[in-house]
């Protein structure tokens, strides 16, 4: 028994918005093309690269203060 | 004490793809600055737990989800976010990377379940390995695979990609381009 039906996973069963397609859905594993997994992989980096591009500096500062603070107990 | 001058420059030179990370998870840019900070914040913290030479991304990134899920999962995604309005919020985006197609994307995205969309995107965008991934979220790599699988699978159904033809102009906008025929 594998831990597939994890309760976690159950949104699956929601309504996909799915249109006429050669591609499988119920089994959830159906094989991608290949220039499908790379098509979505393209503009998965794109996206994830426009996240990364304005990262503020506020963090580098942050660090900064708590490391002169001595990094004690910041966290509750 | 103070901190170790390679392991701040670990940690700092990790924040990029962090802040990342929790801007897909949360939908929401704030929050995910939130998550960030509250990241950091426990790293110091804790960062005698942490053994140099092992992977600094792979610990935060733990941190983060870990947080992300016990402080912000229960609130699931704000409603407004589900069309990827976040996007909204970004105040520049790569030239290379058309508007609308990030905007389509963030929202197909959002739609996925929480744990798919996160195995996707350490997988993915975050370039963690698949036994990395399965650490970060605690779970079997066997899971991992299957999740990544499971949401490509629906992205490329929301995002109605269904053969080659869809890298570049569609044949209608290429047609328009090259003022040939629509066939």
């Amino acid at each position: 028994m594998k831990d597939r039906k994890d309760p976690e996973i159950a949104d699956e069963a929601e309504p996909m918005e799915t249109r006429p397609s050669t591609m499988k859905k119920g089994k959830g594993q159906a094989a991608l093309g290949r220039d499908i997994q790379a098509k979505i992989g393209q503009q998965l980096r794109s996206y994830y690269d426009a996240l990364i591009e304005p990262t503020p500096t506020r963090f580098a500062e942050l660090l900064e203060q708590l490391d002169k603070q001595g990094g004690k107990g910041s966290s509750e | 004490m103070s901190l170790d001058p390679t392991i701040r420059d670990e940690i700092l030179a990790a924040v990029p793809s962090l802040r990342a990370f929790a801007i897909s998870l949360s939908g929401n840019v704030d929050r995910a600055d939130d998550l960030v900070q509250e990241t950091l914040l426990r790293a110091l913290a804790n960062i005698h737990s942490f053994q140099p030479g092992t992977n600094m991304p792979a610990w935060l990134f733990t941190i983060l989800r870990n947080l992300f899920r016990s402080e912000y999962r229960k609130r699931r995604r704000e409603v407004e976010d589900a069309d990827g309005s976040y996007a909204e919020t970004l105040k520049t985006h790569p030239e290379q990377t058309s508007h609308v197609e990030f905007k389509e994307f963030s929202a197909a995205l959002s739609k996925l379940p929480d744990d798919q969309r996160e195995a996707l995107i350490l997988i993915g965008a975050s370039g963690f390995s698949y036994e990395e991934a399965a650490e970060i979220c605690g779970c079997a790599v066997g899971t991992i695979k299957s999740r990544v699988n499971r949401a490509r699978t629906r992205l490329a159904n929301l995002l109605n990609i269904e053969n080659a033809n869809d890298f570049g102009p569609d044949r209608a906008t290429r047609a328009v381009l090259t003022g040939d025929d629509v066939a």
